[in-house]
């Protein structure tokens, strides 16, 4: 991490939580592992206790009883309330509209919310070949809300991405609505800076700063000319009660938290 | 009839230079038994197709069996990337078709289904689309309304590791159930490797659980322990310390034809791989039972 972080927490912690208050009590989430699933474990655990959590592996209403090492964890298969295969995950649950949040993650997130997770370079000729979409195409595309979890670096934000690997708004607001796509797109960006949302036109603008960040480390951090909201609001300081749930039940090793 | 073989007979027999092979699993029940008998038997110029290529197809990759890579998501699952298939892809030493993971299921539902395409709504990202020829689109006759199609997969071989099979190939799977009906009803040939062969009456004492039926499926084999590194739901936990290693591992060539001979050359199979993990990989792999509660199927 390039910016200096508050000594009481790491910028993995700052992020989890952050992205754990913006869940809603009964949400359907599909979950990634990491800071995903970690931030709606602890929603879970504290303000939204009937949170649905999907895992594209198949597993409904998972309830890991320690920390899934990959998505496919057999931690998460022993207690769920349902196990279906892939086909059934991306149709039955995702493209069919029972899946209000998902997690979305990518080497390069761009001003209009566009995630790449496939190319830096020439897709044919790749510089660096990256994962892949995975499940995230079409959760980009379909979940009614997508939460974007990413430390604040200039890289990680250039004013374009590469690859689309998952959509958010496109060239703006409009043209992701002329796709008729069911989804609403990106609706927060967590970073360790401060929180993005998407203005009318579906470009991200900074909304909140963290305690104790400040919009130049922001722009400095920011691949474009980034737009600050008029009302600029600070995030509430994290709780004693979040911590010590992240620290002491849900990562103990640190595997997530730790670092950066 | 019993279908029992050796995996190096299933592989000998069913596996040949040039085929699509998909050994199914995501991140549960993976076959490493077959990938690493592939490896032995040196097999050339393949076409790997998973959604999750994972350690098996790094290890098929650096051993020289592929010629080409089909999938949706190329890391090792939970730590990183997977270094021998991305180093080949970047250099462009190994050709390769990419789709999202329900792209792949969705492909493997129209060959498992008997259809011409599968469709799918669109996603309104563009550059799988515009990248992949195979993604094409129709109009629905109904609404009017642009619909995304790809062709069917229909791998030569599928390989697919399960639980429990009978002698002729009924299988009993629980866990994570990723795509394993779909390959097994898509591919030419489908070989099955179990942890246990059980009695034809296991089996029908809860159909419910059969997944995989006799009437598609060529071979079946016993392997205990098949999915080492990854896991058997109810019989053996993700040797994690393994996918963090071969992180390590990948990062040299020299390294990895070591443990290529080491673990695959100059090993027989999968038992005796099994037995040279050693006690303490056995115990530390080990799982606590937990047991459903039972189902009342009804005298009738």
């Amino acid at each position: 991490m390039d910016q200096p972080t508050s000594p009481q927490y790491t910028a993995s912690e700052l992020m989890c939580v952050n992205a754990a208050r913006l869940l809603r009590d009964g949400d359907v989430v599909f979950v990634g592992v990491g800071l995903p699933n970690l931030a709606c474990n602890l929603a879970r655990r504290t303000h939204a206790p009937n949170l649905q959590m999907i895992y594209e592996a198949g597993v409904i209403g998972a309830r890991p009883s320690k920390l899934p090492l990959s998505i496919g964890d057999p931690t998460l298969v022993t207690g769920a309330s349902s196990v279906c295969g892939m086909y059934d995950i991306f149709t039955l649950y995702l493209q069919r509209g029972n899946v209000d949040v998902g997690f979305l993650g990518g080497a390069q997130i761009d001003r209009f919310g566009n995630i790449n997770a496939t190319v830096i370079g020439d897709y044919h000729k790749p510089k660096v070949r990256l994962p892949g979409s995975g499940g995230s195409q079409e959760m980009g595309g379909w979940a009614n809300r997508n939460y974007i979890i990413t430390p604040h670096q200039k890289r990680r934000f250039p004013e374009k991405v590469d690859y689309i690997t998952s959509a958010g708004f496109l060239g703006g607001r409009k043209q992701r609505e002329a796709t008729g796509v069911r989804g609403g797109g990106p609706l927060v960006v967590v970073t360790n800076l401060g929180l993005l949302e998407p203005d009318e036109n579906g470009e991200l603008m900074l909304t909140a700063l963290h305690p104790g960040c400040t919009v130049e480390q922001v722009k400095d951090n920011t691949g474009w000319d980034i737009k600050i909201a008029d009302t600029l609001k600070e995030t509430l300081q994290l709780e004693s009660s979040e911590l010590t749930l992240l620290r002491e039940e849900l990562d103990p090793e640190g595997i997530y938290l730790k670092g950066s | 009839m019993s279908k029992l073989c050796t995996l190096k007979e299933a592989i000998s027999n069913y596996v040949h230079d040039g085929d699509t092979v998909y050994c199914a699993g995501f991140t549960h029940l993976i076959p490493f038994a077959a990938g690493h008998e592939i490896i032995r038997q040196g097999r050339r110029n393949l076409t790997l197709a998973r959604a999750t290529p994972d350690l098996i197809y790094d290890q098929m990759v650096a051993a020289g069996c592929a010629k080409k890579l089909i999938f949706s998501y190329i890391g090792n699952p939970g730590v990183g990337s997977l270094r021998i298939v991305r180093e080949q892809l970047e250099s462009g030493q190994l050709e390769w078709e990419e789709y999202s993971h329900f792209g792949m299921i969705a492909r493997l539902q129209a060959g498992a289904s008997g259809l011409p395409f599968a469709s799918m709504n669109q996603t309104a990202a563009p550059d799988l689309e515009k990248n992949n020829p195979n993604y094409r689109r129709v109009k629905d006759p109904y609404t009017g309304r642009e619909v995304v199609t790809l062709p069917p997969l229909t791998p030569d071989v599928g390989i697919i590791h399960v639980q429990r099979a009978d002698a002729k190939g009924n299988a009993h799977i629980w866990g994570i159930i990723g795509e394993q009906k779909e390959v097994a009803f898509a591919s030419k040939n489908v070989i099955i490797t179990a942890e246990e062969i059980v009695d034809e009456d296991v089996i029908r004492s809860d159909p419910n659980r059969t997944l995989i039926p006799e009437l598609i499926v060529k071979a079946v084999c016993l392997v205990p322990h098949c999915s080492h590194p990854s896991y058997t739901q109810g019989y053996s936990d993700r040797d994690n310390a393994f996918y963090l290693n071969w992180d390590k591992i990948s990062e040299d060539p020299a390294a990895v034809k070591a443990w290529l001979n080491e673990w695959v050359y100059n090993l027989t199979d999968a038992e005796e791989y099994w037995q040279k993990l050693g006690a303490e990989t056995h115990q530390r792999l080990a799982v606590k039972p937990k047991f459903a509660a039972p189902v009342n199927y009804g005298d009738y």
